[in-house]
């Protein structure tokens, strides 16, 4: 449960009213977002090569196989970039500033990155290329995954 | 040198725009605006506008070139063409692929240009309002990643912490273009000048950018003739010869959710050295540059990436002292750009590029003769181009 500055519990780092992610009607990323809600975070591996690929495409980037598998990744990366957001680019987020926005690096998955909010205090400035590790955030129509500072 | 190129084949031999407004300003159509600087563009360069017989656009342009060709009454249309991908990633690619429509003989005359009439249509700095999202964006707009100010930020931010780099680049190139602004009439920040206790004081949008390290939104058109160097020798203007153009993209850069396999990177890199081996010149022969500026941090990692200087001397290159117009070491967006002459997705950018080595900028460097353009950094594909002036 991220809190903000008052310390009142919120249920969500952002508030409801964000769209809400859906699995592309491809399937190309369905087993991600079933995943989430297992409060796995699995990522597309080549079935023939091995080479990790995000995000999802329909074949390997590396060997031009179709044949994309998912592998499971432990839920820890480390501080890739991040910015703090003061301008409400959507309604949702008109009371919601600043927020941060990370990009994680995941050195168990090829150094792939993936993108969440970083929970905890929004005007902390936590070190480029900290530890972090993945927050499963449960919504009622998917699941997301934040991150949260472990060690800097 | 390649057997294959564009260099000194063609010329830029009018440049024109509308009046610049402010977003949602405009009094009258976005498609009227197209026809209205198409128009400037051919009175500056003394031809017919009748005579234009190619149209090369980019940014998903709105305004479709038959339609174009239809309501200006052209005679025939010889070439229709644009550069893939939305923004300003395109600006200096259209000239380039007007470059090769007249080199490859398709047309004669070639008008690019760009229209925008963002109260007609939506905004660019406001994310779409929709119940759910697939796809790329399904990975980060639930985390209100959306807009290009943010994804220019992560990039910018990742580069300062690699070069330790503080706010002092990102400043001068927002006070460098206010400042070159308040001499040109065209600009919407003319008459605007900003102080650096403003900068410094004005609200974050998303750090590191403060209000005024933004691109503005704005209403208008802007427009510019090519033609054959043979045609252009007859030209009512002096001709801004076209020495090289480039388009492209790094090596997977367009990965999505933040995957570019070269992160913080303005994607000029494979690009710039085709742009000065077809030219034949190296940076330091470039007398100033007009370097896309959405977002100021943008801008020192192009300049960067074009060989002005390395990483490491951003903190002592790009300053204002060496950015401004006439005296800098290398004058940049001597118009005030997309921060402070008009966010026209950098097509005022080339048409200022050509005011220089023709002479008659507003913000003049003496004696100028090459300018460089980069359009769009950190979008794919993205576009650079020189003229000069014989
Ligand atoms: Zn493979």
């Amino acid at each position: 449960m991220a809190q903000d500055s008052k310390s009142e519990i919120k249920k969500y780092y952002l508030p409801e009213g964000l769209p809400a992610p859906r699995a592309a009607r491809t399937g190309v990323d369905k087993e991600y977002w079933d995943a989430t809600k297992r409060h796995e975070l699995v990522v597309q591996k080549c079935n023939s090569c091995g080479a990790f690929q995000w995000g999802p495409e329909v074949l390997c980037h590396q060997c031009h196989s179709f044949e994309m598998g998912w592998q499971k990744v432990a839920g820890r990366g480390r501080l890739y970039s991040w910015v703090r957001c003061w301008n409400p680019v959507h309604p949702a987020l008109k009371d919601a500033c600043p927020y941060i926005v990370a990009v994680v690096e995941l050195p168990d998955a090829g150094n792939i990155r993936m993108v969440g909010n970083l929970l905890g205090d929004p005007h902390q400035n936590p070190p480029f290329d900290s530890a972090v590790e993945a927050v499963f955030e449960d919504h009622p129509d998917a699941t997301l995954v934040q991150w949260k500072v472990t060690a800097k | 040198m390649s057997e294959y190129t564009i260099k000194d084949k063609v010329a830029v031999i009018g440049v024109g725009e509308t009046t610049y407004y402010k977003r949602a300003q405009a009094p009258v159509s976005e498609f009227r605006l197209a026809c209205e600087a198409i128009i400037k563009a051919a009175d500056d360069a003394g031809i017919d506008v009748k005579d234009i017989d190619g149209i090369s656009g980019y940014a998903d342009d709105r305004n479709d070139a038959s339609r174009l060709a239809t309501a200006l009454g052209l005679k025939h249309l010889g070439f229709a063409g644009m550069v893939w991908g939305g923004g300003g990633g395109g600006g200096s690619g259209a000239v380039g692929n007007a470059a090769a429509a007249l080199v490859a003989g398709y047309a004669k005359y070639v008008v690019v240009f760009r229209a925008l009439a963002q109260g007609q249509f939506g905004r660019f700095g406001q994310a779409p309002v929709t119940n759910s999202v697939s796809g790329a964006p399904a990975f980060t707009a639930p985390y209100g990643l959306y807009v290009p100010a943010q994804w220019v930020a992560l990039r910018t931010r990742r580069f300062m912490h690699q070069y330790g780099i503080n706010q002092e680049p990102l400043a001068a190139v927002a006070m460098a273009d206010y400042y070159h602004a308040q001499f040109n009439p065209r600009a919407v920040m003319y008459g605007r000048p900003l102080t650096r206790a403003e900068y410094d004081k004005s609200r974050w949008i998303v750090e590191p950018f403060h209000l005024y390290d933004c691109c503005m939104e704005n209403d208008g058109s802007a427009a510019l003739i090519l033609t054959t160097a043979d045609r252009a020798r007859d030209a009512k203007q002096k001709p801004a010869y076209l020495m090289a153009a480039a388009q492209g993209s790094n090596y997977r850069h367009n990965a999505t959710v933040e995957n570019s396999a070269d992160y913080a990177s303005s994607n000029f890199k494979t690009l710039a050295p085709r742009l000065f081996e077809m030219a034949g010149i190296t940076p330091k022969d470039v007398d100033c540059a007009q370097i896309y500026e959405h977002f100021s941090g943008a801008v020192m990692i192009s300049l960067v990436e074009h060989g002005f200087c390395k990483p490491e001397e951003v903190m002592d290159f790009v300053t204002y002292e060496n950015i401004i117009a006439p005296k800098g070491k290398l004058p940049i967006n001597t118009s005030g750009g997309n921060i402070a002459e008009c966010y026209m997705h950098g097509l005022e950018l080339v048409n200022e590029a050509v005011r220089q080595v023709r002479g008659d900028s507003t913000c003049q460097v003496p004696g100028a003769k090459i300018s460089l353009v980069a359009s769009g950094p950190m979008v794919s594909p993205v576009t650079d181009l020189i003229v000069h002036s014989i």
